[in-house]
């Protein structure tokens, strides 16, 4: 990113500093009323969204910055994706796709639309298909998808069950091999990961992040 | 179910039961280790039978209840019928928080609650001025049907002299007659639900078992965050709304008071069982914690131990970077219930100040082997009770509902085998 000028540092302190109307009248103002191009200020908030994924792994924001950074970056994506005019070939490059979603008996979503969020401003193509997920309209949707990572969210100790079984119908469906699993939520831990044959686990959106990364081969 | 007459040996373990308990509280050495027993829908895998016949099955489920705690023989044991067979009372009253086994889920999965936004930022002045009116008029119809149609009720504060005589006459509209209906349909309901609760601990009683608990309370941050504002909005209204949302909780302390000590004070038992949901380290930050969480909740506690009472908070998830804060409260007069929590490390941090529960992990209950359990008691037993700590040995959160039988009685055997 091109060295960034006096008013575009000030978006990025003020969206990663949490300060959300001084932020969004201002992105507002750059994109509605002097034109800076919409694909310039969505990078800004990349910008943003690097210093506050770092500042949650340093312990020093947590899931309500989490929360307030995604609003925001809701509310100028829905004022600058419409100004957005793209050239053939030019949309921007996603890092890989990863279809997430929280197993079967499970209705908790929380976490997985945290996880959503922070694996997109990241970079990577998600398809979220939602709660109380069938094993079968997994397999449908990764035929169809060809993701590179699975997330298989819960928070039920049910969950472990309804894990374990869709991992295993990955097996015989003989589409295991395709992609990389990961699981997450509440009771999720390195038992329950070795329990339901998932490639890894994570204990918060940042490490989902991560583990996506590691496993399309960007560096963290 | 008939309630047998006390024999004296029954009487005599009763109160060596509750004495156990009672000295692990105050900090002084028990007898032995007290175990806790806090089964949800576990029993239907005990009896093999689905979780929605414990909902709707009022004796079936006393009897169930009954053999668990018979069998597992803890010192004490939770309201296990209040909490297994709420299906009859949940249906009569349209409960729309939660679903539960056989209404909006399958047979056999758990309650599960629907985080949703039941309080609009903006409505926080008007929970402030007139909490009552709000309920009434706003809050109850949102949560449940029974409800439905209070919302044309008159507003009552201001209504005088002949201005009164005339101002009730909307309850006399059909939403607002039908909704007083439904409400005496449920509570009849509700009624016949507590009976069996109350008679199944006298039965308990009268064989030697003391409940753990007889009421539930809440943190005032968790009261607002669950039920009326949803886990997100709360997270923003930190941002957003801080000074409203410190003032709104500070009123609940006195709300949540009044209520969870006269609850108390009816069932004649001081232990408050209090699921806490946000304090867990990973959630907020320790500033965020120490400014909207502790504050209004150790208020809480402080009025519930000057009412003689016991909390009991159940501190879900991780909250080893809260021991610090959360040791600040008087000594003896609590229990500390962790879920994640290393308790090792609170009991370096809490253990001259309150008594702990817990903690084998719900992975390990439900994935893994007798000997594992049995190991993980001995390395709690060892680890913290031997070396002068007040535990009282229980799971988690309770009994994992899928947790085989046999880890579970690994679990009751270990804990006699090494606690005493």
């Amino acid at each position: 990113m091109p060295e960034l000028n006096a008013q575009e540092s000030q978006l990025v302190e003020w969206l990663s500093d949490m300060n959300e109307d001084d932020a969004l009248a201002l992105a507002k103002r750059m994109l509605l009323e002097e034109g800076v191009p919409p694909l310039r200020v969505l990078e800004l908030c990349r910008n943003a969204m690097d210093i506050v994924g770092k500042r949650f792994e340093e312990g020093e924001y947590f899931l309500p910055e989490l929360v307030l950074a995604g609003e925001m970056l809701e509310t100028i994506g829905a004022i600058a994706k419409p100004l957005i005019k793209h050239a053939p070939g030019e949309e921007p490059k996603k890092l890989g796709k990863v279809l997430i979603g929280t197993v079967h008996g499970d209705l908790h979503d929380i976490g997985k639309n945290i996880v959503s969020f922070m694996l997109d401003i990241n970079g990577f193509d998600v398809k979220d298909i939602g709660i109380d997920v069938p094993v079968q309209r997994f397999i449908d949707e990764i035929n169809v998808y060809q993701p590179d990572v699975v997330g298989l969210s819960g928070f039920l100790t049910l969950a472990f069950d309804s894990m374990k079984e869709t991992i295993a119908a990955f097996e015989k469906e003989g589409i295991r091999s395709r992609f990389k699993v990961m699981i997450g939520g509440g009771q999720i831990d390195e038992t329950v990961r070795a329990y339901t044959g998932a490639d890894a686990f994570g204990v918060n959106a940042v490490e989902a992040v991560n583990l996506c990364r590691a496993w399309v081969g960007v560096a963290a | 179910m008939k309630i047998p007459i006390q024999s004296v040996e029954a009487k005599l373990a009763y109160d060596a039961r509750w004495q156990r308990v009672m000295d692990t509280v105050a900090l002084r050495r028990p007898d032995r280790m007290a175990v806790g027993l806090y089964p949800m829908f576990w029993l239907a895998r005990y009896a093999g039978t689905t979780y929605r016949d414990l909902m709707y099955d009022y004796e079936r489920t006393k009897q169930i209840a009954e053999e668990v705690v018979l069998a597992l023989d803890p010192d004490i044991y939770s309201p296990t019928v209040m909490n297994a067979a709420l299906g009859p009372a949940l249906q009569a009253i349209g409960f729309k928080q939660v679903q539960w086994p056989g209404h909006g889920v399958g047979d056999n999965s758990p309650y599960q609650y629907l985080d949703r936004e039941y309080m609009k930022a903006e409505e926080y002045d008007e929970f402030l001025f007139d909490p009552t009116g709000f309920y009434l008029k706003k809050y109850l119809p949102r949560v449940a049907t029974a409800f439905e149609g209070l919302e044309e009720m008159p507003t009552l504060p201001g209504l005088h002299y002949f201005r009164l005589v005339g101002g009730i006459n909307r309850f006399a509209r059909p939403a607002v007659r039908k909704a007083w209906q439904n409400i005496t349909t449920a509570a009849e309901e509700a009624e016949r639900w507590i009976a069996h609760h109350v008679e199944f601990t006298k039965r308990m009683t009268a064989l030697g078992y003391p409940l753990a608990y007889g009421s539930t309370s809440i943190s005032p941050y968790d009261f607002i965050a669950d039920y009326f504002r949803g886990a997100t909005g709360m997270m923003k209204d930190l941002y957003r709304h801080k000074d409203k949302l410190l003032q709104v909780m500070d009123k609940c302390v006195q709300i949540l008071l009044t209520q969870t000590v006269a609850t108390a004070k009816a069932s004649g038992n001081p232990i408050i069982f209090i699921p806490v949901h946000w304090a867990a380290d990973a959630f907020m930050s320790p500033k965020q914690f120490e400014t909207f969480w502790w504050p209004p909740f150790r208020k809480l506690m402080l009025g519930l131990i000057d009412a003689d009472l016991i909390p009991m908070p159940m501190w879900e998830a991780d909250c080893t970077k809260r021991l610090e804060t959360i040791r600040d409260i008087p000594a003896g007069k609590c229990i500390y219930w962790f879920e994640r929590t290393d308790m090792v490390r609170a009991f370096e941090v809490l253990g001259d100040v309150v008594a702990l529960r817990g903690n084998l992990s719900p992975s390990l209950m439900t994935t893994g082997t007798p000997a594992q359990v049995d190991e993980a008691v001995k390395h709690l037993v060892e680890n913290v009770f031997n070396k002068g700590g007040s535990l009282i040995l229980d799971t988690a959160f309770g009994i994992p509902d899928e947790a085989p039988v046999d880890n579970v009685r690994a679990m009751y055997a270990a804990a006699r085998r090494y606690g005493g």
